[in-house]
């Protein structure tokens, strides 16, 4: 393509705009968390610490139960992850194999579930845990969270069950193999990278999670990361910087590295998604 | 049993598995259930329990039992004029963001389609955003806003612009800098569809025209648009909703505060029943959302699919 030198110049100026909007928040907080408190209350703050150090990290582990916090949303969003993985795939499987009523009233609920503002849902889910004991309970919150991870979970697993040629699994049909011998031995190895990616897009989900944590969790040694983050915000907005800072970049760091891993999966999942479309 | 059934069913190879309205046999119910109990159980009934609730008077940590009480949580919520006013914000929250995300957005992802040096760090670093969670997305842009020690009054201040101010607490910047942020946490999603959508227009379409001396602008408007523009609406239609149902980024930033002024409906109905326990009235606060919404919505795409065969 021909693009003449002032157009090139012209979007390079912009990708760099873009660049500076998207970074410069994150290279803030990461710059703040290594402050020390005497650079945090003056009035001229500068883009990099003077006098780089921890303590606002030692600080932030001695104000909040963050360790703990950490294991809770650990074991939140990986039972989270694992179980809406293994109930999905036998799913989308189904909605992408046969055209049939039923496939179509769950991809009616995949789109419709989006709409629903949280609020509709939560308090009757309240009232139905609260009588289940699964009130303050990491474990009503996987539940929780593995009804809300289906509808991205089934809509990307189906794509790539649906790029599974279907003739391997007629052969094995014709061999005589049943449905879930098919689904098991042919048909989940070659979807095995779609269903990590799956799995691990629940993970950042539930991880990230903050509504449904903020009214199921009750106390503190019970409550997720982000929930405890919040803590770190005084009643009336005056914040202790530092840790605050310490401890946002701390709770970001699992879901950046698991959302390198899989970002070309992401993104290329919503292609066929688009391409389909 | 069902596995017997349905190796005999799938033992025929003629009809395509995958078929047209071909029925669901037995294996298939037993793929599908462990989905559709959870579903069933945790979506589909509490949605339908909330809406129920909505024309009771259920209140949290009562003694005696809810009762119907008809239309009146509705009728009460019309004269709710706090209601109103944070259903007012919210809309101006929903448009403000999605209007200019989805043109930011599209302005990345042509940029991005194209053949430039350091694409690869603008498509790791557009990600960020969207990996990140709410709560610290709300907490980075605390820090940005900080009137003594954020790096946004700190460059007005080098910049001699004055002496900046404190946007989150100022009544009159409180909803526009928090708009700014909920554009900023939006940008990787709509970024990545479009450019899903891009990579999706013909290019010869695109090369030919450029022969035949269409500037960038008519190739964009001719080839580009009309191909992307499923996609568009798609983005835009879910931006709408998320953005209208959002909730953590404003709770974090502002709780709604100062005086209200950014008090999106999600919060408003998540005091009203979980600070003060109104159960029944927060449901129907729900319900008039979705209904409004559902409206918005419909008179948008029908608009904007009527408008396409025009243009």
């Amino acid at each position: 393509m021909r693009t003449s030198r002032r157009a090139r110049a012209g979007q390079y100026a912009a990708l760099l705009a873009y660049l500076v909007f998207l970074a410069f928040p994150f290279l803030w907080l990461v710059s703040t968390a290594f402050k020390p408190a005497r650079e945090l209350a003056t009035l001229h703050p500068t883009w990099l610490p003077r006098d780089p150090t921890l303590d606002n990290f030692r600080q932030a582990f001695d104000e909040q139960p963050l360790l703990r916090a950490a294991s809770n949303s650990l074991v939140a969003a990986l039972g989270a992850a694992v179980i809406a993985v293994l109930i999905a795939t036998p799913m989308a499987y189904v909605m992408a194999r046969h055209r049939t009523r039923l496939a179509k009233a769950a991809t009616g609920w995949v789109v419709v579930s989006q709409a629903f503002p949280f609020v509709l849902v939560i308090i009757p889910l309240f009232l139905v845990l609260k009588n289940l004991h699964l009130i303050n309970s990491v474990a009503g919150l996987v539940m929780v969270y593995v009804v809300w991870a289906l509808p991205f979970a089934l809509w990307m697993l189906v794509g790539y069950v649906r790029a599974v040629p279907a003739e391997m699994e007629e052969a094995a049909a014709v061999d005589g193999a049943g449905k879930l011998r098919t689904l098991v031995s042919i048909t989940a190895p070659l979807l095995a990278p779609g269903i990590v990616a799956t799995a691990l897009f629940a993970f950042i989900t539930a991880w990230n999670e903050f509504f449904f944590a903020l009214v199921l969790l009750k106390t503190p040694e019970k409550q997720t990361l982000p929930v405890v983050l919040t803590h770190f915000l005084g009643a009336e907005g005056v914040a202790d910087l530092g840790p605050l800072a310490a401890a946002a970049f701390l709770a970001t760091i699992p879901s950046l590295v698991v959302f390198a891993l899989i970002q070309k999966r992401i993104t290329g999942g919503m292609l066929a998604g688009a391409v389909k479309s | 049993m069902t596995l017997v059934t349905a190796r005999k069913r799938s033992a025929k190879p003629s009809p395509r598995a995958g078929g047209p309205g071909r029925p669901v046999d037995h294996g298939a119910w037993f793929l599908v259930l462990p989905a559709l109990i959870p579903i069933l159980v945790l979506s589909v009934g509490p949605l339908l329990y909330g809406i129920v609730l909505a024309f009771t008077d259920a209140q949290s940590g009562r003694t005696e039992p809810t009762q119907w009480i008809g239309t009146l949580n509705f009728q009460d919520l019309l004269h709710d004029t706090l209601f109103w006013e944070s259903f007012r914000i919210g809309l101006v929250w929903a448009v403000g963001v999605t209007v200019p995300q989805f043109v930011l957005a599209l302005g990345l992802a042509l940029l991005l389609n194209e053949e430039l040096r350091l694409r690869w760090l603008a498509r790791a670093l557009a990600i960020i955003p969207w990996a990140m969670p709410e709560v610290v997305v709300g907490i980075m842009w605390r820090l940005v806003y900080n009137p003594d020690a954020g790096i946004l009054n700190e460059t007005i201040r080098d910049l001699g612009l004055g002496d900046g101010r404190d946007w989150l607490s100022n009544l009159a910047t409180a909803l526009p800098a928090v708009i700014v942020v909920g554009i900023w946490a939006g940008m990787p999603q709509t970024t990545v569809a479009l450019l899903a959508g891009l990579q999706n227009t013909p290019r010869e379409l695109h090369e030919a025209a450029a022969m035949d001396g269409a500037g960038a602008w008519r190739r964009f408007r001719t080839v580009t648009w009309p191909a992307l523009k499923p996609v568009a609406l798609a983005i835009t239609a879910l931006n709408f909703i998320w953005n209208f149902n959002s909730f953590a980024l404003v709770y974090v930033l502002t709780q709604g505060g100062p005086g209200g002024r950014t008090r999106l409906p999600m919060l408003f109905a998540y005091e009203e029943a979980f600070r003060y326990g109104q159960f029944g009235y927060a449901a129907a606060m729900g319900c008039v959302m979705v209904a409004v919404i559902s409206v918005i919505l419909a008179v948008h795409l029908v608009g904007r699919l009527r408008g396409g065969e025009d243009a």
